[in-house]
């Protein structure tokens, strides 16, 4: 794969991918059976709740970002414990694992706090769901960076989950697709790759980041033309 | 590009069709096979007709076939079927033994084909049981759920979940109708075909006809619920929601539509209730429609200010998935399948009685500017989710997971 380890003459090679979620089995009703299913459950099944609502039916919930928050907010009634979930931003977190913890750490706090845990009824249960992710080669490349400015309007957003929100977990720099490739063009797109890092994945559906990142490839090659 | 898809571009877009055949090359040449228990009437028949052809297309050799029973083993699958929704039936032992004779007896006429197979669906129980006489097996089975078993009669489900757990996978329309079993748990939710009669795009000739045919006035509000005349899709809620509405909005109508209940004493009961309760009403239409009129209810859902499914237990609800794709706002029971499709304030609403109904009727009849924006959402949210393409699609990769073992990242060659 061109886009981890790329010469400067190596083209970025687009790939898509497709989702298919599965049930765990696991379900809870509250915070305190929450804590412990989280604790052993698949890093995976973290991953989805983060990151999988991107390639699922729903709208932008503008206070809540991940499933445990619009959990905690809809089914349990703990608005505090869920505006605490919802400030956390997977991308800070190196690791799942690290982001496993900090989950563990926030429900004990609150459990702490409350006399008894809130319990969702059965029917809002919270049910883990972990995701494999198939990926494929589409054989279309980009040649040059400034060729972006043009493909990228027609990349999947299977193409976008890939490369810019799949991207942090594969590689070990924590980085998305484009701004590894032009790493090997030297310092040349450091402003660029300033742009990009600036876009916070975690707010937009994949449609709209597709265009804000059109948007930056199309602004930076434009004053680069001037 | 071969003909059917290429009626899919003009829907769908041509991204999301290449992206179809990019995951279907790795299966060029694979036999895969469907058993259900009917060619016709369901929502299983209606995907399958479609979804067979699809899959050819895209270079998948798929067969589609029926198992054959008396009327003992419709019995007995019927029961099944009740139970595993939670009713308490114990089922004859006469009529267990017919349920595993003809499945021996289906397993032997479908054997070559079922033996070639490299990917087999077996959809819903009437079938599951096939799997037995086949112990020894080339290819993947999957057993593809398309009951609510959230909360089965335990006895029967016991039954059954033997055959079950030697499938190499199963299928379920909704994390909250899954069951823990020993194999991988997929979820899939169903689709519509935006190419069906049901829901192609109809001439304004064809929408205005059914104001005449029915008397219904075309210049007044007219509020629809598309569904079988069951208790559990709550009519008279949708009457006591409308009664209390109109005072409001005095020159409302409702339509009551749904399917022929001949062979249902209960659905007939309730037809019966229906009637009564909207009797002295001319603004009420209570329409019983064949199972074919797929057409009229097009028309009827394009006509309508706003749609119902007031249900009270619902398993997917693809009344809701049609109607938000004819960009109708819908008001909804909070209830299985409808909560991912009614999301508040951008598809519809999801209600919990009559009077929380008849609020959001007036809401929005008061806001039509508000419809039109939630109705332009709605059918972009199907178009994105609910489609035949996505279901297409979430099949092909489940089909490759299945293959590749349950690795979490399948990287196909090449890529």
């Amino acid at each position: 794969m061109a886009n981890s380890k790329n010469s400067t003459n190596e083209p970025f090679m687009v790939k898509d991918c497709a989702l298919i979620a599965l049930a765990s089995g696991k379900k809870v009703q509250n915070l305190r059976e929450m804590r412990d299913v989280l604790s052993t459950i698949s890093p995976d099944s973290i991953y989805y709740h983060f990151w999988g609502g991107l390639l699922r039916p729903r709208f932008d919930d503008p206070e809540y970002h991940n499933d445990f928050a619009i959990w905690s907010a809809h089914s349990l009634h703990d608005k505090v414990m869920a505006e605490r979930l919802a400030i956390i931003d997977p991308i800070e977190f190196n690791t799942l694992e690290d982001l496993r913890n900090e989950l563990i750490d926030l429900i004990e706090e609150r459990l702490d706090e409350v006399d008894y845990p809130l319990w969702a009824k059965r029917e809002d249960q919270f049910e883990f769901i972990r995701s494999q992710i198939v990926i494929f080669n589409t054989k279309r490349t980009v040649q040059k960076p400034r060729d972006l400015v043009t493909a990228l309007p027609h990349f999947s957003v299977g193409s976008i989950f890939y490369h810019f929100i799949d991207a942090r977990r594969r590689l070990t720099n924590s980085l998305d697709d484009f701004q590894n490739w032009f790493l090997n063009f030297g310092d040349t797109y450091m402003d660029l790759c300033y742009h990009i890092a600036e876009i916070d994945p975690y707010f937009l559906p994949l449609t709209r980041l597709r265009h804000k990142l059109t948007e930056v490839f199309t602004d930076y090659f434009k004053k680069e033309k001037k | 590009m071969s003909r059917i898809l290429e009626q899919y571009v003009k829907v769908t877009g041509e991204a999301v069709i290449e992206h179809l055949r990019q995951l279907a090359k790795p299966l060029q040449g694979m036999k895969l096979v469907h058993i259900n228990s009917t060619k016709m009437g369901g929502g299983v028949a209606e995907i399958l007709h479609k979804l067979v052809p699809l899959l050819n297309e895209l270079g998948i050799e798929s067969t589609w076939h029926v198992v054959e029973g008396n009327d003992e083993f419709y019995q007995c699958t019927k029961n099944f079927h009740n139970a595993l929704q939670g009713i308490r039936i114990d089922i004859p032992k006469t009529q267990i033994n017919t349920y595993e004779t003809t499945n021996k007896y289906n397993f032997e006429k479908l054997e070559p084909t079922l033996k070639e197979a490299d990917i087999a669906f077996i959809h819903d129980p009437q079938p599951v049981a096939l799997i037995k006489h086949i112990p020894k097996r080339k290819g993947k089975w999957i057993w593809r759920c398309h009951i609510d078993l959230s909360s089965p009669f335990r006895p029967v489900w016991k039954y059954l979940r033997e055959y079950v757990n030697q499938y190499d996978a199963s299928i379920f329309s909704l994390a909250i109708f899954a069951q823990q079993l020993p194999h991988p748990v997929y979820l899939i939710a169903p689709s519509i075909d935006p190419l069906h009669d049901k829901n192609v795009q109809l001439s304004k000739k064809e929408i205005g006809d059914v104001f005449t045919r029915f008397e219904i006035n075309p210049d007044r509000p007219m509020i629809l619920q598309v569904s079988r005349f069951d208790r559990f899709k709550d009519p008279i809620g949708v009457i006591h929601a409308y009664r209390n509405a109109k005072k409001f909005i005095p020159l409302m109508q409702l339509v009551l539509a749904g399917g022929g209940a001949s062979d249902d004493p209960e659905g007939e009961a309730v037809l019966e209730e229906v009637r009564q309760a909207a009797s002295d009403d001319h603004d009420i239409k209570v329409l019983l429609l064949p199972g074919d009129a797929h057409r009229t209810i097009n028309a009827l859902q394009r006509a309508a200010t706003i749609v119902l499914q007031k249900s009270i237990k619902e398993g997917f609800g693809l009344t809701v998935t049609e109607a938000l794709w004819k960009q109708k706002p819908v008001i909804g029971g909070d209830a299985g399948g409808i909560r991912i499709q009614v999301i508040n304030h951008h598809t519809g609403f999801l209600v919990n009685s009559p009077e929380g109904a008849a609020l959001r009727i007036r809401y929005l009849l008061n806001n039509p500017d508000i419809m039109e924006s939630m109705g332009r959402k709605a059918k972009e949210f199907v178009r994105e989710n609910f489609l035949i393409t996505r279901h297409l699609r979430e099949y092909l990769t489940l089909i490759l997971a299945v293959l590749h073992g349950n690795k979490d990242r399948i990287e196909l060659n090449g890529s």
